[in-house]
């Protein structure tokens, strides 16, 4: 799960961590009470959205004096944000960040992300920071460093002042900067992080260190002991449909294409998206009907792929398994009654009693072609959808 | 011989009286595995399915002489379990039970190292030596007894794996699960097969993220005068960069972690590599010429 900005930074500061002051608003009137409680001189005005390359798309801007903030907080609440990390609709500004702007003297990158070879947490990096960090590996990878911690095992102070000593810090402001970093991991293994990346992580007058931008997200799976974490889910942040997926258990990614997916298994799910591609279609979701696909779960699904207006034509490709396939066949022939199916619906469905599903299938009246292979289902669901 | 589960594995289901416990080692014991008891805590004494309960895996192993767990404990406590039958010193311990913190899992990574155990999954279908038995939940009527051993990240694709293998048969499936931290890797399955006289073929399954896939391909082309033919497919060439698709672990990355780049690894190494997933069977008999 993802969390905005400013609640990373109200995390981190809980566990020490040097943020700037500043505060979250809704609506432009808000902004007026916060600016005489801010007292700045310079103030950023930062649209909060789940993505990078805000600044970029005008998300992000410097402002002078409480008039100058207010008019910025006015334009970017409601504003659409369109990035390389957002789809091509991009995404409505709810919520503005006004902290206090410095003059930065030096920008790193700092990030803790759980590490898949290792089994461990890894850190990495660099002296370059404050800019795109996949450019700066790509041209000048002797720029990242990495640290990778043992598997349950804590960040020490000696580790800390590694990564200050590469940062070509000294001093008072190392000793800042060594403190930072080990509350930054702190909060990531308490709050069961799976990222935590900070950039700029920043020195700015007075050799203060301060985290300027800072991304979160967290370990799915850890939520129902993390609350604090838990409530800081923004649901304008998910697509409607994922979201009732979500309550439905169901896995569902909203994706570009046109044919929709219902699949059991993630790694099928992915499979299926693959072979769509490679017979030049593209898949409009991916969804893995988690656990048993029970025919009320699997209607849930269907109905739910329905409603996705980009779907023209639906591909369903079921390894049962253990599962009756004319169960699965009742459930999808009633779903189809529901909706009234009038778009191409390919099924491809393996298990027991597969005759009999595919007989189900064939004589319900909609139109839904039973297939018997995988190869086969993709071909026609690709056809069918381009000739409509 | 076959790996991992033979005729010498005797095996306890920890979460035995649960419904996923209950459900899957009844399929367990009509496919002839040899389950000799199982853990829940407060149930000790009792019987259920024909075999004895007992509170604590230690008291299990001392009255059973079990080797083997398949742990369907919820994800709160999962990871405890598998602690348990680690201290116990089974020797294969399979977790089927998906969402479990990383954290915890972070800490089963460290206190497993040097100890005797062997751990598969978290968040896997299980291991399935056809003709000897199964622990998990991998069906057991799509598995014919032969000698192709396969190894897959994900459920659903070893089972299709399992059937487009049908006439060659498989010594033993391996599912090793997709979470971000877990037990067996594909190195170790590969080492297991590559010494296993009675598999003559591999079939390896990946997906996007990570770079278990890379780390086979490295193996394979380590292999000097003891090599088997591979065949492998990786899935998630379709998938949008940067988004979770299901799998906690089957997030792209870095450069190394696309299917594309693990597939162009894995081809290096001289594996044939499949571009669909319903051509898993025809690579496997292509790489094994028949």
């Amino acid at each position: 799960m993802d969390i905005h900005e400013y609640q990373a930074k109200q995390l981190l500061s809980k566990f020490g961590v040097n943020i700037p002051p500043g505060e979250v608003v809704y609506q432009t009137h808000e902004a007026e009470n916060i600016l005489s409680w801010l007292n700045e001189d310079k103030i950023v005005v930062k649209a909060q959205v789940h993505a990078g390359g805000r600044g970029k798309a005008g998300g992000v801007k410097v402002c002078e004096g409480d008039d100058e903030v207010v008019k910025t907080v006015d334009q970017m609440i409601g504003m659409n944000i369109v990035t390389p990390q957002t789809n091509e609709n991009g995404k409505t500004v709810n919520r503005v960040y006004l902290e206090k702007a410095y003059n930065i003297q030096k920008e790193f990158y700092f990030c803790i992300t759980v590490d898949r070879e290792t089994g461990g947490n890894t850190i990495v990096y660099s002296k370059k920071g404050g800019v795109n960090i996949e450019e700066v590996a790509e041209k000048t990878p002797k720029e990242i460093y990495k640290l990778k911690i043992s598997p349950g095992g804590d960040l020490l102070t000696h580790h800390a002042r590694t990564i200050v000593y590469n940062l070509g810090l000294s001093g008072k402001t190392a000793k800042s900067a060594q403190k930072n970093i080990l509350s930054i991991y702190k909060a990531f293994t308490s709050l069961d992080a799976a990222l935590i990346e900070v950039n700029p992580f920043a020195v700015v007058e007075n050799g203060e260190v301060v985290i300027l931008d800072c991304k979160a997200s967290f370990d799915d799976n850890a939520l129902y002991r993390q609350r604090q974490v838990a409530e800081m889910k923004d649901e304008n942040e998910y697509d409607p449909l994922e979201l009732e997926a979500a309550r439905h258990d169901l896995n569902y990614v909203k994706l570009d294409g046109n044919i929709g997916l219902m699949v059991n298994g993630a790694g099928l799910s992915m499979a299926t998206m693959d072979i769509i591609k490679y017979y030049g279609g593209e898949a409009a979701n991916f969804m893995d009907v988690a656990g048993a696909a029970t025919p009320e779960r699997v209607a849930a699904a269907f109905k739910l792929i329905y409603r996705d207006s980009d779907v023209k034509g639906i591909l369903i490709n079921i390894f049962g398994g253990m599962m009756r396939c004319n169960d699965i066949a009742e459930g999808l022939v009633n779903a189809s009654k529901e909706v009234g199916l009038d778009k191409p619906l390919v099924v491809r469905l393996e298990g027991t009693n597969v005759e009999m599903g595919m007989e189900i299938l064939k004589n319900s009246g909609f139109p839904i072609k039973p297939v018997e292979t995988m190869e086969e289902a993709a071909k026609k669901v690709v056809e069918m959808v381009k000739e409509k | 011989m076959a790996v991992l589960l033979t005729k010498d594995s005797k095996v306890i289901c920890q979460g035995f009286t649960g419904a996923q416990g209950t459900f899957h080692s009844e399929r367990a014991i009509e496919y002839n595995t040899n389950i000799v008891g199982g853990v829940t805590p407060e149930k000790g004494g009792t019987k259920h399915l024909g075999v004895p309960v007992f509170n604590t895996v230690e008291e299990a192993k001392k009255i059973t002489g079990c080797n083997a767990s398949g742990v369907f404990v919820p994800p709160p406590f999962a990871a405890d379990a598998i602690l348990e039958a680690v201290e116990a010193e089974l020797e294969l311990v399979v977790c089927i039970t998906d969402g479990i913190p990383t954290s915890d899992m972070q800490r089963v990574r460290r206190e497993i190292k040097g100890s005797k155990t062997r751990l598969v999954g978290p968040n896997c279908p299980g291991v399935l030596t056809p003709g000897v038995g199964k622990i998990g939940i991998i069906p057991g009527h799509i598995c014919k007894p032969g000698r192709i051993g396969v190894v897959s990240r994900s459920g659903t694709l070893s089972y299709e794996s399992a059937v487009q293998t049908a006439e060659l048969g498989q010594s033993t499936i391996i599912g090793i699960g997709g979470d971000p931290v877990n037990g067996t890797n594909f190195v170790d399955a590969l080492e297991l097969f590559l010494d296993d006289p009675e598999t003559d073929g591999i079939v390896l399954i990946g997906e996007i993220g990570g770079t278990a896939e890379i780390d086979g391909a490295n193996f394979i082309k380590s292999w000097k005068n003891n090599k088997k033919p591979v065949a492998a497919f990786v899935a998630g060439a379709a998938a949008p960069k940067g988004r979770k698709l299901g799998h906690a672990g089957a997030i792209v990355n870095s450069g190394d972690e696309t299917a594309d780049a693990k597939k162009d690894a894995l081809r290096s190494a001289g594996v044939e590599v499949a571009d669909t997933i319903t051509r898993i069977g025809d690579a496997m008999r292509k790489a094994m010429g028949v």
